[in-house]
């Protein structure tokens, strides 16, 4: 599968993206994103995971120019997003969409359903008033709704449903990328289940790209190529989903993946079980930012901000404690950023 | 022998503009000392009406229409409120899923665990404030001392919820209620909270009712699980027997559409299993079986009557046909259920 997709060539290459947020009254910030470099492969599923706080969504909506980022490099197919003007970035969100984690939240409760899914299409100026409704109605059918469906309103909707209907609207400008940002966590698990299965029945028919943001690592692992894990605004591990899983290098990934509770009682493990809390991306601890938590971490680990790099084909991670870290060649630019 | 906390029959019925909604309708089990009872299903099913039942906390138009709800052989839904009002937090304790809504956010924690001490122990507030200070010590909250002057806006999600439990435990209750405890909660930090809660029965000998809609939480720490479905227990089993073999066709369908997190499975990237259709609408529940339009073993008669709990072995009971004993020997039936067994992923 990740072969396939490298022949096809990367769709995103990011370099050394940064945005933080100023925090109000004074000159300090919030570091959310602090130097991130990572490429998606055209038809691959790249997960972000991470826990509340992480930047993962962040990064989400800085590739979109939702936010603009402080600072670094997105290009989207070899042209520079972050340069755009408005125009260009106007055509350029034809393709790339988003899906949020809330639908009730991202569906105006005052709209039809059919004009909430035909709003992108209004917007680019696409088709008449007819042939917009037949793309509606051919949308719904293609997430698994009735198309009577779109003269109704959202409140009529169940949560599943609701969230096929954000689906609909992100499939209507037929775009490359889809950003999906936790789009079943507040969804119950046989729903969550409908709605991953058909995220991947529209990624097989239409050639769709997907970043999956979610803290839910399992849910993650499914729908993934490759998986990246953030911690505290910066990537430290990224790998293919099934080498992550078998084979976890940093610390913080192994922490996370024995700290999800799994649905069999007979596999009683040992659980790494972390002390104490994330620190804020405020004032991120010096060195590595995951040392404060870290059962390995040692006095160099204090003093070496570890950059990631890549210590087998297609595997990253950034500390100094995986053997083979030294000699490992580096993988991302992060511009040091001079920002107090 | 008596349980310790043993809910008979419960009907919470709201009364709303649609119709008539029961939200809780006839649910039994029962909850021992030292014990961890796993209440599961998803959002909607009821199990949280159950325990603000137990509590008598359900608001209008919620009613508590019919059933018991005994602690100690004495019918909670019998005492005058002013005896409800000391039993609460003395015997019957409970947790919420967002800590910070719980939480009063203009006095400080060591000021709210004390509060409860300073009512159902008539302590003085030197002596309460001691207490909150030990209180937060056997939640595992470092720097106690420090802490109690905290307001809730200046601790993290995980150590609101510490205080959470600290509270609910100050006065040495025998039953704590968790209602979706570590929801809210990061993973690693749920992890914690779940050591702290498994760790305080044993040491307590505490029984726990653990609400949730996490199958994976339920398998971790609890003995025991009732699942319900539209305000209904379908299955009530001891946990390795729920995980290893669900006999409701809710719960097994529940189980397939977790991800699981097994090599095999990432190696596979099979499809999830899903469970057809949605949750019917409160007001418009279809007869007889609940879940028999979603059923991949539906039969005629599912339709016909309210389906009874049946026992299938010691500790296990099932809502579902296919348990009926006089259908059991219905050789066709057991052939239409055995031929799925073949296809279940494990």
């Amino acid at each position: 599968m990740t072969d396939n997709a490298a022949n096809n060539g990367k769709l995103v290459q990011v370099r050394g993206l940064v945005k933080h947020f100023p925090i109000e009254g004074g000159d300090d910030v919030w570091r959310a994103v602090d130097g991130v470099s990572f490429e998606i492969l055209r038809g691959e599923t790249l997960g972000l995971v991470g826990e509340s706080g992480c930047g993962k969504s962040t990064t989400g909506r800085c590739l979109l120019r939702l936010i603009e980022p402080t600072h670094g490099d997105i290009e989207f197919e070899g042209r520079d997003v972050t340069a755009m003007g408005k125009r260009e970035l106007r055509e350029l969100r034809r393709e790339m969409q988003i899906i949020f984690q809330d639908p009730n939240a991202s569906l105006n409760p005052r709209m039809k359903i059919g004009d909430i899914i035909a709003e992108p299409l209004v917007i680019h100026g696409i088709g008449d008033k007819t042939e917009r409704r037949e793309r509606v109605a051919w949308l719904l059918g293609k997430v698994g709704l009735d198309a009577d469906y779109m003269k109704r309103y959202s409140h009529e909707f169940s949560g599943g449903q609701l969230q096929r209907i954000g689906v609909a609207r992100a499939l209507a400008l037929n775009p490359k990328l889809i950003v999906a940002d936790e789009p079943v966590s507040a969804l119950d698990v046989s729903v969550q289940a409908q709605v991953v299965n058909l995220l991947q029945d529209l990624q097989a028919e239409f050639g769709l790209t997907y970043l999956f943001i979610s803290h839910g690592l399992a849910v993650v692992e499914h729908i993934s190529t490759r998986v990246a894990v953030m911690y505290l605004g910066r990537i430290v591990e990224i790998a293919d989903a099934q080498e992550l899983y078998v084979n976890p290098l940093h610390p913080y990934t192994l922490a996370l993946l024995s700290a999800i509770p799994i649905p069999d009682p007979k596999q009683k493990r040992d659980r790494i079980i972390l002390k104490g809390d994330v620190p804020t991306s405020r004032n991120p601890p010096s060195g590595c930012r995951f040392r404060t938590r870290c059962p390995i971490a040692i006095d160099d680990c204090r003093s070496i901000d570890p950059e990631l790099r890549e210590v087998a084909p297609g595997h990253s991670v950034a500390c100094i404690r995986v053997p083979g870290y030294d000699n490992a060649p580096s993988v991302e630019s992060r511009t040091p950023v001079g920002v107090a | 022998m008596s349980h310790l906390l043993e809910i008979k029959k419960l009907h919470t019925y709201f009364q709303t503009r649609e119709g008539l909604v029961c939200a809780v309708d006839g649910v039994s089990f029962y909850l021992d000392r030292g014990e961890l009872l796993g209440l599961v299903g998803e959002s909607g099913c009821g199990k949280s009406i159950t325990a603000l039942s137990i509590m008598r906390l359900v608001a209008p138009p919620g009613k508590i229409v019919a059933g018991e709800i005994l602690f100690e052989a004495r019918d909670l839904l019998k005492l005058s409120n002013a005896e409800m009002r000391s039993m609460r937090g003395n015997d019957v304790a409970m947790i919420f899923q967002d800590p910070m809504t719980s939480l009063n956010p203009v006095f400080t924690v060591g000021e709210q665990i004390a509060e409860a001490l300073r009512l159902h122990r008539k302590l003085s507030r030197k002596e309460a404030r001691a207490a909150a200070a030990d209180a937060m010590r056997e939640v595992s909250i470092p720097d106690p001392e420090l802490r109690v002057n905290d307001y809730p806006h200046q601790l993290s999600g995980g150590m609101r919820q510490r205080v959470m439990i600290a509270m609910a435990l100050a006065c040495d209750p025998k039953v704590l209620i968790a209602d979706e405890p570590t929801t809210a909660l990061d993973v690693t930090i749920q992890a914690q909270i779940l050591e702290l809660l498994d760790n305080l029965r044993r040491t307590r000998d505490l029984a726990v009712l653990l609400i949730t809609h996490d199958l994976g939480v339920v398998a971790e720490v609890a003995d025991r699980v009732a699942v319900m479905y539209t305000g209904k227990v379908v299955e009530e089993s001891p946990v390795d027997e729920l995980f290893a073999r669900p006999k409701h066709p809710y719960t097994e369908g529940l189980l397939r559409s977790v991800p699981k997190l097994t090599a095999k499975d990432v190696a596979r990237k099979t499809r999830l299993q899903t469970i057809e259709g949605t949750v019917p609408r409160p007001t418009a529940l279809p007869p007889g079986c609940h879940f028999e339009p979603r059923c991949p073993y539906r039969m005629p008669q599912c339709r016909e009557d309210e389906i009874p709990l049946y026992q299938v072995t010691e500790g296990v009971t099932v809502r579902c046909l296919l348990f009926d004993p006089a259908l059991v020997a219905n050789t066709e039936i057991v052939n239409h259920r055995g031929h799925r067994e073949d296809t279940k992923i494990n």
